[in-house]
């Protein structure tokens, strides 16, 4: 167990106030400085990469003569130039840089053509000319699965007897389904500018959601310890996962070249590069069979859930655990056997995206509720109800943490509520029996999402607050900014601290020379690790602080408070915070203090696959309306009623904007976004003009969204606020849900494109 | 005659060095030479509008282009308004550059000055606020607190710029010349003397050479300052359009009976596209998927093709011979295209489907004519892109309803035949099969929209 402070109080001043992103004015008048738009160095050298054409071969060793035979090209680094080692595995120990020998997909890097010019080195990359032995490849998830070619082992949950269950359940359905993949298709596609220094010194500026992981993997790649390599972030132009490990080997390919030239180097992938080399959201396909009795009652559930990991492990155990672990959703099911196949593809290895397992885990039960409830003639929404966790079902998962029933069933209730359900379902029955084209549907979800990082010892975050003697304040920590709102909530809470305005709080970019050790922004932890993180921080300062305030004036140090900008004590002693800042220098008092948290109470046991992964559950609920030509397969959503439980929200203004961004993100993932693969095993769909994501117009007209009201978080998290940067992406099942209902089908694979939806329709 | 590129850019003007490849995108040159980062890139391709900029009309228009797809050489003359050049009163933000950052419409922001500059234009021309947007990707707010933003923006009425007269000029760059003449007898004798010189009307598809592909073209020929090819005449009967006239000055001249074609143009690309992309280049591309081809077939247009030799006239359908191929000789230009309005008694249907709705290629596009009489399809014009190598008529289909009366067994028959008059490819837009089946849907959609002109017949007009 861990001692953790004590949550602050909570009228604290700029705490849950809706201020805006801290750059937003600077985003629109175009001033806000992405990572292309810093001045560029003298002596800059412009890097890019060669890829491979084909999904599976042997590689020969490639000849540098066409790119070196062209002007403005320095150099062409291939997998013998690198100093260190040829692995940019942010788990396991299997991915080079640079293919050697063999190559494992299409898109995958070959070599670094170094010019002076972006377009001298991009010509050059584009002179040479691989050879490759084709080898077959595997492109299905159904032969690697025939050929059982893994990733890692097959992980499985398992509760009661499934199979026992199954034999005695009243009725027994079967069913199999897949789900596509996603390209993140952050507006900044992926870029790092590497300058060399002294003895040995490299600093990386990178666009990454994990500083880190920079830090660690170029050194690896250089052959020189992590303290001579620093990496530096200010803002992202999106990232969403897709900058989490996949951010490291761009970085490391820009190092490579900087060490090797001497000079500094940009690379910046084009669209078409970042998205053949960079990971996506896994695909899964689904085998379940379940058994239920005649209330709908799901008594038994033995499921498959096959990721599509692509060619190495990168991050897919963690997503095949959230996975698995989010394959009941909110409800409970006693008898359960849950497997998880990380399937070995010879395709881009998949990597982490926005709810990181946990949106393809919920399409199971999502799927098993919409058949079962077919079976039935029952709503869908009846079935999942009488199976939601807690109240006369079992509270726990399978896994042996427990679910919150009143909470599942309190977002649900209001959701329904808010979109008058049943008057709604009136009004479509009228319309459908009147149109003789069009179909109108109604779809729910209820979601509940685990929060922490499935790997234990990520949990944990350093920051580091400085006080200087005019009583301005800087803010460092291990979490980075991609436009999710976490620069302001986290200085939000440390001008809480110091009872300051926020504007006093000066914000800098991510470091490694600052908070070292740091784990990636993602998996919604946030604000949650490093919010704490810089109470830590703050706290010390304002404790010795205090202890100045209080020998002044001659109070004990617990009279001394901090609001406003002022240092008060009783009614009658005050002083502004930047008199006392020059009074502790003065008495030599230290004014700078690193903070560090980790997550307090969670535990797994992977060779049981039992325990309490999660800090807290975050819950929420959709209730949304789409209508459907019968004629084509076009398709639309109409309405949609959020509910989303944020805790006691920090910001209720960059909390709405994560809900509503989530939800349109999961609605492209479910219905629009598709990555077409052609018999080669190359991607085709790679850049905005194939590759659909919403635009404005599929935005429902009718968006209401609200944060669940009076549902302070219940473990002891920042200011008992809830995360919220992935839960909402799930919300945008009920589009799936809805889509089905309104065709009535058995089966919908996504995304539900017009093609699916109307081949569904015609049965085919 | 001029030999420096020439415009103004935020209101002052620009005259860039003898030397500077005319075929730099706007983009490069901005981000670049220029040192104004607030335009960013995101695709390179047109589609995503990160680089969206703005050109400003003599009669206050307001056009925005994407910076990305544009040739310095195309800017000759224009004027040119960027992010930077967005200030309020007194040097501070702009109000719509404020109002976008209040309304939280702005996350990562990568996008956001994308948007600033889409809805600068929007506040003056106004009209739907998804078609102003549907050029602007956002990947991170879900759009709602930007549509919110746009309805509360005003026109902030600054005047419109002086430009600068452009009249002939030629660039030359080491190895590259791009000449921008400004008559058509001029056009024509250099069309005559480079024939394989890039002939280069709004640049939407040919930009992507320099934008997407970094080449340099060698020889290029611009033809949007020459006279001819920008005017529209109409009549009674159909319109004249000048081939190099872009989409978005040929709306308004689609009314009456043209009003479908001008909703479907509405769906072409973006207001990005649609500022430069033309008639001509649709023509000149000669995609089986682009979006004007089937209804100039469906309306039986014909194009008034010319050169040095001198002019002749051709019916879209004769012009087009095969994937991406037609009848235009090398010296040739075109110079316009006649589009016959639907007779009374006729009805005009244009039909796309795609993925998403706005912004993206069709998998399937139709258009239909109808005369009906008594009764009974009395004509029929049926034209499908997306399922061939090039748009074309659908002969066996329009056989199937000619004379039948007008009822549902007549568009299942035409439906029935679709399928020998196509031969549609699979690809990422869609399968054979489902173009098929969908477009066997469109006729029987056709047949509700007579029966039911009463009833909504698309999700989107619910
Ligand atoms: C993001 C994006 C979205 C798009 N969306 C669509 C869409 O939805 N539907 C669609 O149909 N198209 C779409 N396009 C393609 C393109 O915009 C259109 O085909 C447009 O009509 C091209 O016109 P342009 O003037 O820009 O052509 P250009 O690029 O200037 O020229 C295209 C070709 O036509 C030739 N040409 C042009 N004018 C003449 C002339 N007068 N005489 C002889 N030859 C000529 C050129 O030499 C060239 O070969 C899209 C393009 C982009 C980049
Ligand atoms: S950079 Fe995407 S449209 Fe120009
Ligand atoms: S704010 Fe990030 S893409 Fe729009």
């Amino acid at each position: 167990m861990t001692a953790h402070p004590a949550p602050p109080q909570a009228a604290a001043r700029g705490m849950g106030a809706a201020l805006r992103q801290d750059s937003a004015l600077k985003h629109a008048t175009g001033e806000a400085r992405f990572l292309d738009d810093l001045p560029e160095p003298p002596g800059l050298l412009h890097a890019a990469l060669a890829l491979s054409p084909v999904a599976h071969g042997r590689l020969a060793p490639l000849d540098p003569a066409p790119a070196l035979a062209l002007p403005g090209i320095v150099a062409v680094l291939r997998p013998g130039d690198i100093p260190g080692r040829n692995d940019i595995a942010s788990a396991g120990s299997n991915e080079p840089l640079l293919a050697e020998g063999m190559v494992e997909h299409a898109g995958q890097p070959l070599a670094i053509v170094v010019g002076m010019t972006r377009d001298a080195a991009l010509a050059g990359a584009a002179a040479l000319r691989p050879e490759i032995a084709p080898l077959p490849a595997i492109l299905s998830l159904e032969e690697a699965i025939a050929r059982e070619a893994w990733v890692m082992p097959p992980q499985e949950i398992r509760r009661g007897d499934a199979a026992a269950a199954l034999a005695a359940a009243p009725h027994r359905l079967a069913g199999e389904f897949r789900a596509g993949g996603q390209e993140h298709f952050y507006l900044e596609g992926q870029i790092a500018l590497a300058l060399p220094g002294e003895d040995g010194e490299m600093t990386i500026h990178s666009s990454t959601q994990h500083p880190t992981e920079v830090q660690h993997i170029a050194a690896r790649v250089l052959g020189c310890p992590f303290s001579r390599v620093t990496a530096v972030t200010r803002r992202m132009g999106g990232g969403f996962g897709g900058k989490e490990s996949n951010a490291s080997w761009v970085a490391a390919a820009a190092a490579l070249a900087a060490r090797h030239t001497g000079r500094p180097v940009k690379l910046r992938l084009s669209r078409k590069a970042d998205m053949a080399a960079t990971g996506k959201r896994h695909p899964f396909l689904y085998r379940w069979q379940a058994g239920f009795d005649g209330t709908g009652r799901i008594l038994a559930l033995d499921a498959t859930l096959a990721a599509d990991a692509g060619h190495s492990l990168d991050l897919t155990a963690g997503v095949v655990f959230r996975a698995i672990t989010h394959a009941l959703g909110c409800c409970d099911v006693p008898d359960v056997a849950l497997r998880a196949l990380a399937c070995r593809t010879n395709t881009v290895s998949h990597t982490a995206f926005r709810g990181f397992g946990g949106p393809q885990g919920a399409l199971l039960i999502e799927d098993v509720v919409h058949r079962v409830a077919g079976a039935l003639g029952q709503p869908p929404e009846a079935v999942r109800a009488r199976n939601f966790a807690g109240g006369e079902n079992g509270a726990e998962t399978p896994y042996g943490q427990a679910l919150e029933g009143a909470l599942i069933r309190r977002v649900w209730a209001e959701a329904q509520r808010d979109a008058d359900w049943s008057a709604r379902r009136r009004e479509i029955a009228a319309f459908n029996a009147a149109h003789p084209t069009l179909r109108r549907g109604l779809g729910s979800m209820v979601l509940a999402f685990g929060i922490s990082f499935g790997q234990m010892h990520m949990n944990q975050a350093g920051a580091l607050v400085h006080v200087y003697t005019d009583g301005s304040i800087r803010l460092n920590h291990g979490g980075t900014e991609m436009g999710q709102g976490l620069f302001i909530k986290v200085a939000q809470v440390v001008a809480s601290v110091f009872g300051v305005d926020v504007d006093r709080i000066a914000l800098s970019a991510t470091s490694t020379a600052e908070v070292p050790n740091t784990s990636p922004t993602a998996a919604s932890t946030g604000s949650d690790l490093n919010g704490w993180a810089a109470h830590a921080a703050a706290s010390a300062i304002r404790g010795r602080m205090a202890a100045v305030a209080a020998a002044e004036w001659g109070v004990p140090a617990e009279e001394i408070a901090f609001a406003e900008g002022q240092v008060t004590a009783g009614g009658n002693r005050a002083m502004e915070f930047g008199e006392l800042a020059r009074l502790a220098y003065m008495q030599r008092v230290s004014l700078s203090a690193t903070g560090f948290y980790r997550t307090p109470d969670i535990h797994w046991d992977r060779a049981a696959m039992r325990g309490e992964p999660f800090f807290y559950f975050s819950y929420g609920a959709a209730a949304v309306e789409v209508a459907v030509d019968l004629l084509t397969g076009e398709h639309r959503c109409l309405a949609a009623h959020l509910v989303q439980d944020c805790g006691r929200s920090l910001n209720p203004a960059v909390d709405l904007g994560q809900v509503e961004g989530a939800f349109v993100q999961g609605l492209g993932w479910l219905t629009c976004e598709e990555l077409w693969w052609d018999a080669e095993g190359r991607l085709r769909t790679l850049g905005p003009s194939t590759y659909k994501i919403p635009g404005s117009r599929d935005v429902p007209p009718v968006l209401r969204v609200r944060l669940l009201e009076g549902a302070p978080a219940r473990s002891e998290t920042i200011f008992r606020s809830k995360a919220v940067g992935e839960p909402p992406l799930l919300l945008a099942t009920a589009v799936w849900n809805a889509l089905k209902d309104a065709i009535g089908t058995d089966r919908l694979d996504a995304p539900a494109t017009p093609e699916r939806v109307l081949m569904a329709i015609r049965g085919g | 005659m001029s030999d420096r590129i020439g415009f103004l850019l935020n209101g002052a003007p620009v005259s860039l060095p003898a030397g500077t490849s005319p075929t730099m995108t706007l983009l490069d040159w901005l981000r670049g030479p220029a040192g104004l980062t607030g335009t960013k890139e995101g695709c390179a391709e047109g589609d995503c509008g990160a680089c969206t900029v703005v050109l400003e009309a003599a009669d206050g228009g307001r056009a925005p282009i994407n910076a990305c797809l544009a040739m310095l050489g195309q800017m000759h003359g224009r004027a040119i308004r960027t992010v930077e050049g967005l200030r309020g009163e007194e040097g501070g933000p702009h109000p719509v550059q404020r109002r976008l950052a209040e309304a939280d419409a702005t996350q990562c922001g990568f996008c956001t000055p994308g948007i600033v500059m889409a809805a600068w234009a929007q506040a003056r021309e106004g009209g739907d606020p998804h078609e102003a947007l549907a050029g602007n990707l956002c990947r991170c707010t879900g759009y709602r607190p930007i549509l919110d933003a746009l309805a509360a923006m005003q026109d902030d009425r600054a005047p419109p710029p002086v430009l600068p007269v452009a009249g002939t000029a030629c660039f030359t760059a080491e190895g590259q010349v791009f000449h921008h003449p400004a008559s058509l007898a001029e056009l024509l004798r250099l069309r005559a003397a480079h024939p394989a010189a890039l002939l280069l009307a709004g640049g939407t598809d040919l930009g992507l050479l320099a934008s997407e592909h970094r080449q340099r073209p060698a020889a290029v020929i611009a033809l949007d300052a020459v006279p001819e090819l920008q005017a529209c005449t109409g009549d009674a009967a159909g319109l004249s359009i000048g081939a190099a006239l872009p989409y978005g000055r040929l709306l308004p001249w689609l009314d009456g009976g043209l009003a479908p074609f001008a909703a479907l143009l509405r769906r072409l690309g973006s207001r990005q596209i649609r500022s430069l992309g033309t008639l001509g280049g649709n023509l000149g591309t000669a995609s089986p998927i682009g979006d004007a081809l089937p209804v100039l077939l469906a309306l039986g247009a014909g194009l008034r093709i010319a050169s040095a030799r001198g002019e002749r006239a051709c019916a879209v359908e004769e012009f087009l011979t095969g994937y991406r191929r037609t009848t235009l000789a090398p010296d040739e230009v075109i110079l316009a295209i006649r589009l016959p309005r639907p007779a009374a008694g006729e009805i005009l249907v244009c039909e796309k489907l795609s993925k998403r709705h706005d912004q993206d290629i069709a998998a399937v596009s139709g258009a239909f004519l109808l005369r009906v009489e008594a009764g009974r399809v009395a004509a029929a014009r049926l034209a499908f892109g997306g399922m061939g190598p090039m748009a074309a008529r659908a002969r066996a289909a329009e056989a199937a309803l000619t004379g039948a009366p007008l009822a549902r067994p007549a568009f299942e028959a035409a439906a029935a035949a679709l399928a020998q008059d196509v031969a549609p490819l699979s690809d990422w837009r869609g399968s054979a099969a489902y173009r098929l089946a969908a477009a066997q849907g469109l006729l029987r959609r056709l047949h509700w929209r007579i029966a039911r002109p009463d009833l909504p017949l698309e999700v989107h007009a619910l």
